[in-house]
This record gives C-alpha cells, sequence and structure tokens, in this order.
C-alpha cells in the first residue's frame, strides 16, 4: 500500500498513534510511547518513497517492540522497577535490522517482568488487557506485543518466547505469532531470562506480515554465539497455499485431560480442513510431553537465576535508597526491585543449581531435554508439521490465576516443549467460543523448518479467508 | 622438614593472557589506561549483551598446556561462577569448571640442583574481574574500574607435590619463564599479571596429610615464600600445642606479614556452577592441537639442564640466563658460532651486562650488543689484541653503538703493544730504574718479577701484552 501509495507512512503511523490514543486507556499494552520520533522516521521514509527510492517491504510500517529488547536511547525496562529508567546504549540485533529496513518504531511493549509469566500481571507497571474482552489477561510473557496487534496499535510487533511467550498470547488474543528455531534469530539485545530458551519472534494480524518480518529479523549474527550459520529463504515471497501431500502429525499427549473440549474440537476442526485440501493426518505419539513442564521450569529459573544476578544496584537501574553496607544493598535493592514472580523463579533457580541439587534437578532436567529432543527429531522423520493447541483453554480473567502459580505454569503446559526442544513454531486463530474469545492452533515444525509452518499457516489462513481482529 | 614435619604445598596460578582484545569482546587487552576507558556493554555486562569467545585465548592455553605436558582436552565448556561482588558485573564469572581445556600434566624444576617434577592437574580459562578502588577522597564509598573486566586467564593448578618455601619459589619462577618463552603473559608482578593462591598443610613423616588452609591475596613470589612459611609455622604451633588445622581460606597481608582467616569450609560460597548457555562447546581440531604444540619452543627448564650438561655451565648462571627469554637467546646465538667456549660469553652476559642492566634497568634489548660483536670481543681478548681491561673499554661502547670491535680499538688506541723492540725498550727503561728489584729476584725473591712486570705495563700505559713483556723480563734478567 505504501508502495502504491495508496496511504503514506506518516498517514499510517498517525493512523496508529490516533487508534492507540483511542484505546490505549482500555488496552494498556504500552510502556513507553515513540511518537515523535516515530513520526520523523515516517516522514523520512514517505521522502525516500517520493524520490523513489526501493525500500524494504517493512519500511514506513509502525512496528511495536517488546520491551525487553534493548532499543537505544529508548527506555527499556523489562516490565521491572530494576530497570525503570534504564536507556539501553545499543540497539538489539532484531532491533537494528528492523530499523535498518525502515521500520516506525511506535514504542515498547508491556510484558510480564522479565518475560516471566503467563498473563502479563506481572508487569511492575500494569497489566494489558485482552483487546477481545478487557476483563480478560492478554496471555504472556509477551501480552502487550500481542494486545497491540489485536487492538491495531501497531501493525506488527516483536516478542519473544522461552516457554511460548509469543505464541501463547497470540492465541488468547486471536493474532499470528511465530517462535523461531532456536538459533534462527540473533538473542544480542534481548534481555536474558533463559538463555538456552529465549527467541526472539514477529507477531502480526495476517501470517504474510509475521513471514515478512521474520524474513528480515532472521540471520546468523556474530554477537550471538548460539545463532546459526545458515541460510534463509525469504519466507514472504515463497509463501504458497498448497497443502497437497503435507504430513500433519496430531500428537495423542496434546489432546488429553486438562485440555478444554472446545479447544480439543477447535483444532481437529481445523485440522480437519486442511485435510480437505490434501493434507495428511496421522496421530503419533511425544511420550515426554509430561515432563516437560518441570523440565522446562527447572531449565529457565535455574538460567534465570544467573541472568538476573546482574542487577544488583551497582552500575545501573534501580538501587535501594537506604542500605547499610554491600550485602545489604544487594538484599534491599533485590528486594525491592524485583516482583514476586521474578523473585520466586530466582530463588527456584538458585535451589536447582546449589551444590547436592544440581545432580538430581538441573542434570536430570537437560537429560530429559535431551529426550524430548530425540522424540520430535524421530517424529519428523514422517512428518512435516505437528498441530495440536497452544493453549489449553481461551483468555481467562484478570486475576483468576494469580493466587495459585502452579496453575499459572500449567497454562504453558501446550508450549514449553516446543523451546525444550529448541524448534520453530506458530499460533493462528482456529475458532471463537461462545465468549467470542479466539483459539489458537498451534503448528510445530522440524529445526529451521519455518517456511512450512508459514505455508502451513498461510493456508490455513487462505481457507477460513483472513481473521477476525475485535471491536473495542 | 620443618622442625619434624612435612609440608606439602600445592599452587593456584592466575596469569592474564596478554592477547590484543578481550576473551568475551573487542575490548582492547591492556593494563594501566585511564579508568573505565577499556569497557563497551559486553564486558560491563549490560542486560541484553552476550559473550563470543576469542579465539586466542584458547590457543594460547594449549600453548602452555603443551609446555606443562598436559593432554588437551578438544572438547570442553564453559560454565559459569556465580558470586556477587562490585567488580563482577555479570555476577558470575566465565569460566571452566568440570572439564578443563588441559589438565594432567607436570613440570620439571630444579631445585638445589635436584631435578623435582611438579605435577599439573589441570588448565583452564576464564575472564577476569574489574577493580576497587579504595580512597579516602571518595567520601565513603568505594569505586570500580571495570577495565580489567574480560581481560583473560589461565588458571594452573598444581598438584599437592611442593616440599617447601624454596621449591614453590622455584616452580613460581618456573611458570613465569615458561610463560615468558611462549610469550603468552606480560608476567609483571606489580600489575597484577601473574597471581596466586597457595594450599599448605603440615603433617609428621609416615602419618596422613594434614588438613589444608587455602591462602589468597598473595601478589608476588617473595610474598608467596613468606606467606608459606608463615602459614607452615602457624601450623606446626597450633599442632604441637594439642590443636587441630580447621579448612579454611585465609588472606596473607604481606605488609604486617601474616595471614587472617577469611571464611571456614562451613562458610564457602556455593558457586552453582552451570554450563554458560551462551557460548558453545569448544572443539578444537586434533590438526590446531598439533600446530599449537609445533610453536612451543625450548623452554627454560629443559635449557638450565642443556646449558650444565652441555657447556658446564654452574646452576645458578645456567638458571640466570634460561630464565630471562633475552638472555638465553642471546647466549645461544654466541653459542651457535661455535668458536669459543661458553665462559667467554659468559663472563660478560653474567658480569658486565647484567651489572650495566641492573643500574640502569635497561633490558638487552634495549643495548646494541649483538652476538657478532661480542663473539669478536671475545676473540680480540682470546688472541690477546687487547687486555681484559682493554676489553671492558670495549664493551660499554658495543652497549651503546653496534660498531666493530677493530673500530673501537683502533679509535681508543687499546691495542697491545706487543712489537718486541719497543717492550724492549720499555724493559730496559724499567729495568734500570729498578735495580733493587732486579737484584731481589736473582736473590730467589720470585715475586719481584710481578712488580717489574707491573711497573712495565704502568710505563706503557697498560697496552703493553702482559704475556710478551714478562717474557722479556725474564730473558734480560736471567741473560
Amino acid at each position: 500500500m505504501l508502495k502504491n501509495k495508496e496511504i503514506s507512512s506518516t498517514e499510517l503511523t498517525k493512523s496508529v498513534f490516533d487508534r492507540i490514543k483511542a484505546v490505549e486507556g482500555k488496552v494498556d499494552a504500552y510502556l513507553t510511547l515513540n511518537e515523535e520520533n516515530a513520526m520523523a522516521q515516517a516522514a523520512d521514509i514517505d521522502s525516500k518513497l517520493d524520490a523513489g527510492e526501493e525500500l524494504s517491504p517493512l519500511a514506513g510500517i509502525p512496528v511495536g517492540i517488546k520491551d525487553n529488547i534493548t532499543t537505544k536511547g529508548l527506555r527499556t525496562t523489562c516490565a521491572s522497577r530494576m530497570l525503570e529508567n534504564y536507556v539501553p546504549p545499543f540497539n538489539a540485533t532484531a532491533m537494528e535490522k528492523v530499523l535498518d529496513s525502515g521500520a516506525v518504531i511506535t514504542g515498547k511493549l508491556n510484558m510480564d517482568e522479565f518475560a516471566m509469566g503467563s498473563s502479563t500481571e506481572n508487569s511492575y507497571y500494569k497489566p494489558t488487557k485482552n483487546p477481545f474482552d478487557t476483563d480478560r489477561i492478554p496471555g504472556g510473557s509477551s501480552g502487550g506485543s500481542a494486545a497491540a496487534v489485536a487492538a491495531g496499535e501497531a501493525v506488527v510487533t516483536l516478542g519473544s518466547d522461552t516457554g511460548g511467550s509469543i505464541r501463547q498470547p497470540a492465541s488468547y488474543c486471536g493474532v499470528v505469532g511465530l517462535k523461531p528455531t532456536y538459533g534462527a534469530v540473533s538473542r544480542y539485545g534481548l534481555v536474558a531470562f533463559a538463555s538456552s530458551l529465549d527467541q526472539i519472534g514477529p507477531l502480526g494480524k495476517c501470517v504474510k506480515d509475521v513471514a515478512m518480518v521474520q524474513s528480515l529479523i532472521v540471520g546468523h549474527d556474530k554477537l550471538d554465539a548460539t545463532s546459526a550459520y545458515r541460510e534463509y529463504p525469504n519466507y514472504e515471497s515463497q509463501l504458497k497455499t498448497d497443502l497437497k501431500g503435507l504430513k500433519i502429525g496430531l500428537p495423542k499427549e496434546y489432546f488429553g485431560e486438562g485440555i478444554d473440549p472446545f479447544v480439543k474440537q477447535s483444532v481437529l476442526n481445523a485440522v480437519k480442513e486442511m485435510e480437505k485440501q490434501g493434507a495428511v493426518v496421522k496421530e503419533i505419539s511425544l511420550p515426554s510431553t509430561d515432563y516437560a513442564l518441570s523440565s522446562y521450569y527447572i531449565i529457565s529459573s535455574a538460567e534465570a537465576s544467573s541472568n538476573l544476578a546482574r542487577y544488583d544496584g551497582v552500575r545501573y537501574g534501580f538501587r535501594a535508597e537506604q542500605f547499610d553496607g554491600l550485602t545489604d544493598m544487594y538484599e534491599r535493592t533485590r528486594s525491592e526491585g524485583f516482583g514476586d514472580e521474578v523473585k520466586r523463579r530466582i530463588m527456584l533457580g538458585t535451589f536447582v543449581l546449589s551444590s547436592g541439587f544440581y545432580d538430581a534437578y538441573y542434570k536430570k532436567a537437560k537429560l530429559l531435554q535431551r529426550r524430548i529432543q530425540s522424540e520430535f527429531a524421530q517424529q519428523f522423520e514422517d512428518i512435516d508439521v505437528i498441530a495440536a493447541p497452544t493453549t489449553p483453554s481461551t483468555a481467562f480473567k484478570i486475576g483468576e490465576n494469580t493466587g495459585d502459580p502452579l496453575k499459572m505454569y500449567a497454562t504453558d503446559i501446550c508450549t514449553v516443549t516446543v523451546n525444550i526442544a529448541g524448534l520453530p513454531a506458530m499460533s493462528i486463530p482456529c475458532a471463537y467460543d461462545n465468549n467470542g474469545l479466539p483459539v489458537g492452533l498451534q503448528l510445530i515444525g522440524n529445526r529451521f523448518t519455518e517456511q512450512t509452518l508459514l505455508n502451513t499457516a498461510y493456508a490455513y489462513e487462505n481457507i477460513v479467508g483472513g481473521f477476525k481482529m475485535p471491536e473495542l | 622438614m620443618v622442625k619434624g614435619y612435612e609440608v606439602v604445598i600445592g599452587l593456584e596460578v592466575h596469569a592474564e593472557l596478554n592477547t590484543e582484545t578481550k576473551i568475551y569482546c573487542s575490548c582492547k587487552n591492556q593494563f594501566g589506561l585511564e579508568v573505565n576507558s577499556q569497557v563497551c556493554p559486553i564486558c560491563m555486562g549490560m542486560p541484553g549483551t552476550l559473550p563470543t569467545l576469542n579465539e586466542k585465548v584458547v590457543d594460547y592455553a594449549i600453548r602452555m598446556g603443551h609446555a606443562l605436558n598436559c593432554s588437551i582436552n578438544r572438547i570442553c565448556k564453559q560454565d559459569r561462577k556465580n558470586y556477587f561482588y562490585p567488580d563482577l558485573p555479570k555476577a558470575y564469572q566465565i569460566s571452566q569448571a568440570e572439564v578443563p581445556l588441559c589438565e594432567n600434566g607436570y613440570v620439571d624444576i630444579l631445585v638445589d640442583g635436584e631435578e623435582r617434577r611438579i605435577g599439573v592437574t589441570r588448565i583452564h580459562i576464564e575472564e577476569d574481574a574489574g577493580k576497587l578502588l579504595h580512597s579516602d577522597k571518595f567520601d565513603g564509598v568505594s569505586l570500580v574500574d571495570l577495565n580489567r573486566c574480560g581481560v583473560p586467564l589461565i588458571e594452573i593448578v598444581s598438584e599437592p607435590d611442593m616440599r617447601s618455601s624454596a621449591e614453590a619459589k622455584v616452580y613460581l619462577e618456573t611458570l613465569k619463564s615458561i610463560l615468558q618463552y611462549l610469550g603468552i603473559c606480560d608476567c609483571k608482578m606489580q600489575e597484577g599479571s601473574i597471581r596466586c593462591d597457595v594450599n599448605v598443610s603440615v603433617h609428621k613423616p609416615g602419618e596422613p596429610m594434614g588438613t589444608r588452609s587455602e591462602m589468597k591475596n598473595v601478589n608476588s613470589f617473595s610474598a608467596a615464600v613468606r606467606g608459606i612459611d608463615y602459614e607452615v609455622e602457624r601450623q606446626i604451633a597450633v599442632l604441637e600445642a594439642g590443636g587441630t588445622i580447621v579448612q579454611e581460606t585465609r588472606r596473607w597481608d604481606d605488609v604486617k606479614g601474616e595471614s587472617i582467616s577469611m571464611r571456614s569450609k562451613e562458610d564457602a560460597q556455593d558457586y552453582r556452577y552451570f554450563p554458560e548457555p551462551d557460548l558453545l562447546t569448544i572443539v578444537v581440531e586434533q590438526e590446531r592441537v598439533d600446530e599449537l604444540k609445533a610453536t612451543i619452543p625450548e623452554l627454560p627448564n629443559i635449557k638450565i639442564l642443556r646449558y650444565v650438561k652441555e657447556f658446564g655451565l654452574n646452576i645458578k648462571d645456567a638458571t640466570f640466563i634460561a630464565e630471562s627469554v633475552e638472555l638465553a637467546g642471546f647466549f645461544d646465538a654466541c653459542m651457535a658460532k661455535g668458536k669459543f667456549a661458553a665462559k667467554c660469553y659468559t663472563t660478560w652476559i653474567l658480569g658486565e651486562l647484567v651489572k650495566f642492566m641492573n643500574e640502569t634497568g635497561k633490558t638487552l634489548a634495549d643495548t646494541k650488543l649483538t652476538p657478532d660483536n661480542l663473539t669478536d670481543l671475545a676473540e680480540v681478548i682470546e688472541n690477546k689484541t687487547i687486555s681484559n681491561a682493554g676489553g671492558k673499554k670495549v664493551f660499554v661502547v658495543l652497549l651503546e653503538e653496534d660498531k666493530p670491535v677493530a673500530e673501537i680499538i683502533k679509535e681508543q688506541g687499546l691495542a697491545q703493544v706487543s712489537d718486541e723492540g719497543a717492550l724492549e725498550k720499555i724493559a730496559d727503561e724499567v729495568l734500570a730504574a729498578n735495580e733493587k728489584s732486579v737484584n731481589d729476584y736473582k736473590g730467589g725473591k720470585t715475586n719481584a718479577l710481578g712488580y717489574l712486570v707491573g711497573q712495565c705495563m704502568k710505563a706503557s700505559k697498560g697496552k703493553a701484552n702482559p704475556g710478551k713483556m714478562k717474557e722479556i723480563i725474564l730473558k734480560k734478567i736471567e741473560g
């Protein structure tokens, strides 16, 4: 549209900020707005377009960034009191790539503190609301990223996914979210939660947008030793709707107890639609799935306890006002600066790494990780894509699960296994329940088969004729 | 043995590697620059940053591994060592816990003429921390300098194979000279580029090893000796008084000359080591391990043995030369000419050269001396063209200028007079003026001859060839 001059970037950006002004009071997706810079960026892109420059498809498009992705000169809080006034001196690699392609940055999006949570209720600042029902949570931790897209407060957004933090909110907010293969997108500048699981990925209203952004942010980065050396396709230009012969696996462990019957049925119906278009469906089994949640919480908490140790009040961020000596400064700073969920995970992680417990917890969890990885690898010898629910139910009410961390953790049951296995996965809307809340269809692929996932999602989107957005 | 006790010492040596850049970022690895000037978001541990390994560090550590006869673990990982301290911005140090890059090695050292083999348990790579700055000027707070954060270190852990502080000192000096030979560490003690922790225990002969204490903050080799001696005395005193030694970490205060308990075993920190998820497993090809092995020069501990056995140097001289890369390189180049015995060179190297270096604080490289020139000097002394006294004058010039020896001799008129006519003339004059001494000699007082020769030398202003002079005088007196 921008290229064909149907609308200018300035007009588009202005309309997005108008929308933010209209609905942000209800949604609370943003922690920091970047309007002045955004308008300047838009004007710059417009002049380039006027000059006939060949620009990236993302040029001039308003993009929101999750607040754990560092943005040079733009406050990056991780929704924590600890980093309330922290302004990073550098851009994350993914952010740099988005900027280089001419994206207009709308602002920084709310999240669960340090990406720990499933509802965005763990933000130090405010809970974000689900645009489909503002009494409900948008999911998390990338709740702001999903809600902003659903509410029209950004065209596309970047989120991060450690145990489902892109897919789960995408599912609850009825948008498309992609969690890339571990190592596909640089983690440099993504404030670490669990280094071996974290991955940045895009959220958008449609598969095409997500494919376009993913094509721009993917790639090896010499600043991230864990980013993979390989060539990546332009996913967007290779999208196709042909499902003939696509082998879809339905893992029985993902359709068992605890999954809402409507969610289950909706996912099966979606798969049936794809079968009608020529996909081949078979039931499979991933027997170690039951252990994934515990190994996820052990590994992610262990890494988090170490990754978050740097917030000690010495160099940047929050420091307790009153303290008596160094140890007291550490204790007070960290007690006052972190929220309950973050502290819970730091304690859990510290415990599982303690001498005497390491073998029983961390080491065992890493062994399970291997087993889970090999089970997936074995399945992907025969099938192309695994289809499953993204979440056991649709979005719950704000405050409904905050008193019971274990119940909250259980909402991640369908998504964490993918992070443990390092695989790519997507969530796309496939139904709406009788409250009008979206149900997510999760598609899981083998390592680096994002194109297959995107194609499958694109075909499905084509079958249903697009996804509906909420009215606010 | 000290007072009937066997002493057991093990050392952990930290050496800073002198790579261009730091271990996990591209900041310069340089000492002594402005506070917090050699830092970036990565070594400051800013949120979102990630480490990437400087491969040079692996190479350097493997070279040290080869030098200490270690087996190289071609596949190993890096681990996080978690603890809070203001000089550690990430609140963890990236190190190696379970599997070090190098292990199971040894180093042969010479202690009082005896060859001793000290086991090397392991060598691993890790990052250094920053430095806290304390000053009254800071108004009650401490400041932190992060320039040193991410400076690459190797930690060399020995077996408890040393039996005296003297042995520990030789081991430390040997490691230092090996590091210098490999050119991987600046070895500047005052800059902290080598630091060590000392483990000491004592036991009665025939009894099992005693409980050890670990001593930190040992900043020089002489401090290590003092610290060990203090600790041995302390432990023996405790045992003699009927007490027991507790396993603990102590801090050495070199100014006070005593160690203070820092923490007991019960309070030992739990570092919660786990594999560093931000870095890949280190995988070194066998080919690279072999290539690195080929770069190891003859090491000083081996040189010492060779100098003693092949060139007949005494251990003290051999050690002195071998432990200095430059002196040994120079001496080896001289000997390679195959012209003169070692003594013709060591006299100059250990005498005038070392004296000059000590007096001026300069190094050999600061002088103009070359093996060629020194060989020429040895030659003119050997063939009596000039006297030893003249040789010293030439040497002084050679330190400052790269000039042919012959030219210096000519300029300074140092050539000995060997011309018989000239010498006879001098002899005639001296004999005529010293009739008493001539008669003394004839009367059997042979030492009168020395006096006469001395007088002739004086008359020649030192230029007469003393041997020739003596011959002529004898001929004249005895007829």
